[in-house]
């Protein structure tokens, strides 16, 4: 049996310390909203500017590698600059902007009203955002992590008095990730069970849209990935304050056991961080092709596949440490393998726009883009599967090229995607589609410019994390040609940000369904009420939304159907039931979840916490730990929805 | 507006304005949002902690891990043999299986409407994992003063931060079920909010079942 909690009418005190907030619009309703598209707008913002961030420290790593000897960092500042660009784009760009992208758009596509926890959804938010802060403000606390977004040990693990590294940046670098972390369990946790139990009827799974799908992947891959990279950093930290000996060789440690631990997390992240960009691409493509994802079931289980295969292939990141001919064959093997889902993936897409009424709108483009420099990236990642190349290959920019292909070339440009086919559902406008297209164009000549030479410098031995190189080595014309391709990486971006105020100070409506779209999102107002659906949507297909608006005539053709036709026959019944999403109710009695203080006051703890830790100053303890228990027991007492 | 017969099975239960009622409506926890069943028949709360839970095992796993790597590769000071207690570390684990069951009974308790005997279970498990708490800190007092630290060997880091994080778990563990106690006596805690005990339940129960893993990998594995 399941339950639901309501509250008596109150005559005595209230039961929680803070007055209940009650407003859900104006500037102070985001600091207490529960609302799952405002918590997905404030994702989305803070990942774009932390990918702005990591753009700039991208922007100098290329400036001092523009010639040979550059002399615009020193090396420890390049040091920080590469480690603090890939812990960034990774947990504070990648990972966010796909929470962004599933808090938005989970619930609509599966007919909910909101997700399973909305305090937790909050909480989650803001964790990510007091880690990131926590791990920036080390900038000017004693220096910013230097160690890696990887953190090998012993060079991260030796205590600060031996000299390894200088400053306390690992420690900030570690106790923010395990921050971060606990934002993205929760996080991963409500998708879960949002997607599992808040489906509207008849959204069976098999009737789900592949983002939803994929980001139900994620999540678990998030859930079971987090604990060893968290495992890990509890040891280094350890390591380095309290003198532990988990990683000093000359003590019986094992500074392998840390790269195991790193790469079972590193490696299923790698899928968490595609797997979203795999899913926005197959909502973009059927809807720009006018036809149905090309085998549906088989994008779905690829993308279970890579999951699960995704567990089984972390060694290849270590071919080079010595393991023995048996493990690294194995899992060279299993590396192998784990292209065939994607492979199959890629040619569903291809089947999908093939024959399709193709319309080249800027989410089209960037999606095409992603399948291209997609399967480029994954071409060179299968060359590392064979391991006497990928012997040949480890630590130059031929490792660079690659994981930017798939990285940049796949989820950036999948985002991108994202951002121009869902921007008219979300702010209610479209974006400019000529400048769009501008940023496209842009951004895929910046990027081949940026990136495809790194194969060939790598090929010819360049290093990675080297911060100058001499003028002899043939490496210049192709630094200097990466270089400039940043600098236009950089434009695009640029006339992304001109495009969202130039569109924003147009404002051309968007109106419901301006792409015709295929699923739940589309049948609902621009930008949708906050209850999302004035009535609950059942469902009766997959792609429900299209077979609301077409069928198909003897011949196969399709054919539009008239809004409110007779009611015996029963595509246009449900048609007519899906009008009055629009017209018949206003929302009023629909019982959305209260705002709260409390998300934000428990988040607001842990930053203090860290700087406890890495501190070691007890006094920090007194806010970390009273605004901690402070937030959770109000929060316990205090119900999800308030009685009107 | 609730009332009091909206608990399940009808049964009358002590409600004061303010309470929390749960209504039997088969819909989600936080949110009414439609008549129909979960798909998983697991409440969202339930499921919830299943998935935090199954989180937690590879977090207790890696550490486990690390500790199996590391058996007899410390290089010097104390070994497990010079050290371990068995007889008084199996005393103490046996109180901790037995907050088990005085949590089931907690639970059985809450959920047949009988608030006094559940007050009385609860404190006894919180008791019971309290002494297992206390039982660890005499042994991390005693194994010091034998010269072992976190920074002898490996089997001090390694052991310390197992049994450590596990005993954090404990001590997390014994702050939600007084708080449950402190609800129950301020009439905060109802018969429909079982699950509420539940939850806490399936919480103290791993971690339970963990140190059964802990304690047979450290304390009874042969050399």
């Amino acid at each position: 049996m399941t339950t639901i909690t309501r509250s008596l009418p109150k005559t005595s005190t209230p039961a929680v310390p803070l007055r209940r907030p009650k407003s859900t619009t104006g500037f102070w309703s985001w600091f207490t909203t529960v609302d799952h598209k405002k918590i997905g707008i404030m994702y989305g913002a803070i990942a774009l500017l932390f990918f702005v961030i990591a753009g700039i420290e991208a922007l100098l790593i290329r400036l001092q590698l523009a010639g040979p000897n550059g002399t615009v960092l020193t090396a420890s500042q390049y040091n920080t600059l590469f480690t603090m660009h890939g812990t960034t784009m990774v947990f504070f760009v990648g990972m966010p902007m796909a929470v962004a992208f599933g808090n938005y758009f989970v619930p609509l596509q599966i007919g909910a009203r909101d997700v399973a926890f909305p305090r937790i959804n909050a909480f989650g938010f803001w964790v990510v955002l007091a880690g990131g802060t926590f791990m920036y403000s080390s900038f000017m606390l004693g220096g910013a992590p230097n160690g890696g977004w990887f953190g090998y040990t012993p060079l991260t693990s030796t205590p600060i008095s031996g000299g390894a590294l200088p400053g306390r940046g690992v420690d900030f670098w570690a106790v923010g990730l395990v921050l971060l972390g606990i934002g993205s369990t929760t996080s991963a946790i409500n998708f879960i069970v949002t997607i599992l139990n808040m489906r509207a009827p008849g959204m069976t799974l098999m009737r789900m849209p592949v983002f939803t799908w994929m980001m139900l992947v994620t999540a678990f891959l998030t859930l079971f990935a987090i604990p060893p990279l968290t495992a890990a950093l509890i040891m280094v930290f350890f390591d380095r304050n309290f003198d532990t000996l988990f990683f000093v060789a000359s003590k019986g440690g094992d500074p392998l056991l840390y790269q195991n631990l790193f790469w079972i997390f590193g490696h299923p992240e790698v899928y968490i961080l595609i797997l979203p960009g795999m899913g926005i691409v197959s909502e973009v493509l059927p809807v720009f092709s006018r036809k149905p994802l090309f085998g549906y079931s088989v994008v779905i289980f690829s993308g279970i596949a890579i999951g699960f295969l995704g567990w089984g292939v972390w060694v290849h990141h270590m071919f080079t440490t010595g393991l023995g001919p048996i493990t690294i064959t194995a899992f060279g093997l299993a590396t192998m393998l784990i292209a065939i889902p994607t492979g199959v993936k890629i040619f569903n897409w291809l089947g999908t726009v093939y024959g399709g009424a193709v319309k080249l709108t800027t989410a089209m483009l960037f999606s095409l883009g992603f399948v291209a420099m997609f399967t480029l990236g994954g071409l060179s990642g299968v060359m590392h599967s064979i391991v006497p190349a990928d012997t040949q290959q480890h630590d130059t920019y031929f490792v660079v090229a690659h994981f930017h292909y798939v990285l940049f070339g796949g989820l950036v440009f999948a985002i991108f995607s994202g951002f121009y086919y869902w921007w008219p559902k979300i702010f209610g406008h479209l974006l400019d589609e000529r400048l769009g297209k501008l940023n496209f164009w842009v951004m895929l000549v910046g990027f081949n410019l940026t990136f495809f030479p790194m194969h060939f410098l790598g090929l010819t031995g360049m290093p990675r994390r080297t911060y100058r190189y001499p003028a002899n080595m043939g490496w210049t014309g192709l630094n200097q040609i990466v270089s400039v391709g940043g600098f236009i990486v950089a434009l695009a971006t640029l006339i992304f940000v001109v495009n969202i105020i130039y569109s924003a100070i147009k404002r051309n409506p968007a109106g419901n369904d301006p792409w015709d779209g295929r699923s739940l999102e589309w049948s609902i107002p621009s930008p949708p009420p906050e209850y999302n659906f004035a009535q609950t949507p059942i469902v009766e297909a997959r792609d429900d939304w299209w077979h609301h608006k077409y069928t198909e005539d003897e011949d196969g053709r399709l054919v539009a159907l008239p809004a409110g036709g007779s009611d015996d026959d029963p595509p246009s019944a449900v048609i007519a039931r899906a009008n009055e999403h629009e017209t018949a109710a206003d929302g009023h009695g629909i019982h959305l979840p209260s705002p709260s203080f409390y998300p934000l006051v428990v988040a607001a703890g842990l930053p203090f916490l860290g700087y406890a830790a890495v501190f070691k100053n007890m006094w920090f303890l007194i806010p970390g730990l009273g605004l901690l228990l402070f937030g959770i027991y109000a929060w316990g007492l205090e119900p999800g929805t308030e009685e009107h | 507006m609730a009332t009091v017969d909206t608990t399940p099975d009808g049964a009358p239960a002590r409600l004061t304005p303010g309470d929390v009622v749960p209504v039997d409506s088969g819909g989600q926890a936080e949110l009414a949002h439609g008549a129909h069943e979960q798909p998983t028949g697991l409440a969202n709360a339930k499921l919830a902690m299943w998935l935090f839970l199954a989180s937690d095992c590879l977090f207790f796993g890696a550490f486990i891990t690390a500790y199996l790597l590391y058996r007899d590769r410390s290089v010097s000071g104390p070994t497990p043999q010079d050290l371990f207690n068995i007889p008084f570390t199996s005393v103490t684990s046996f109180i901790l299986l037995m907050s088990s069951l005085a949590m089931v009974l907690a639970l059985a308790a809450v959920q047949r409407g009988d608030y006094r005997r559940f007050r009385i279970w609860i404190l006894a498990t919180a008791l019971f994992g309290a002494t297992f708490v206390g039982g660890q800190i005499y042994e991390f007092t005693e194994f010091t003063r034998k010269g072992l630290n976190l920074d002898t060997n490996l089997f001090g880091s390694s052991f310390y931060v197992l049994t450590g994080l596990h005993g954090t778990h404990v001590i997390i563990g014994i702050v939600w079920l007084m708080s449950l106690w402190g609800m129950s006596m301020q009439g905060r805690l109802t018969q429909g909010d079982s699950e509420r005990v539940e939850i806490a339940g399936l919480y103290w129960h791993f971690v339970d079942i963990v140190w059964i893993v802990i304690f047979t990998v450290i304390y009874l594995l042969p050399k």
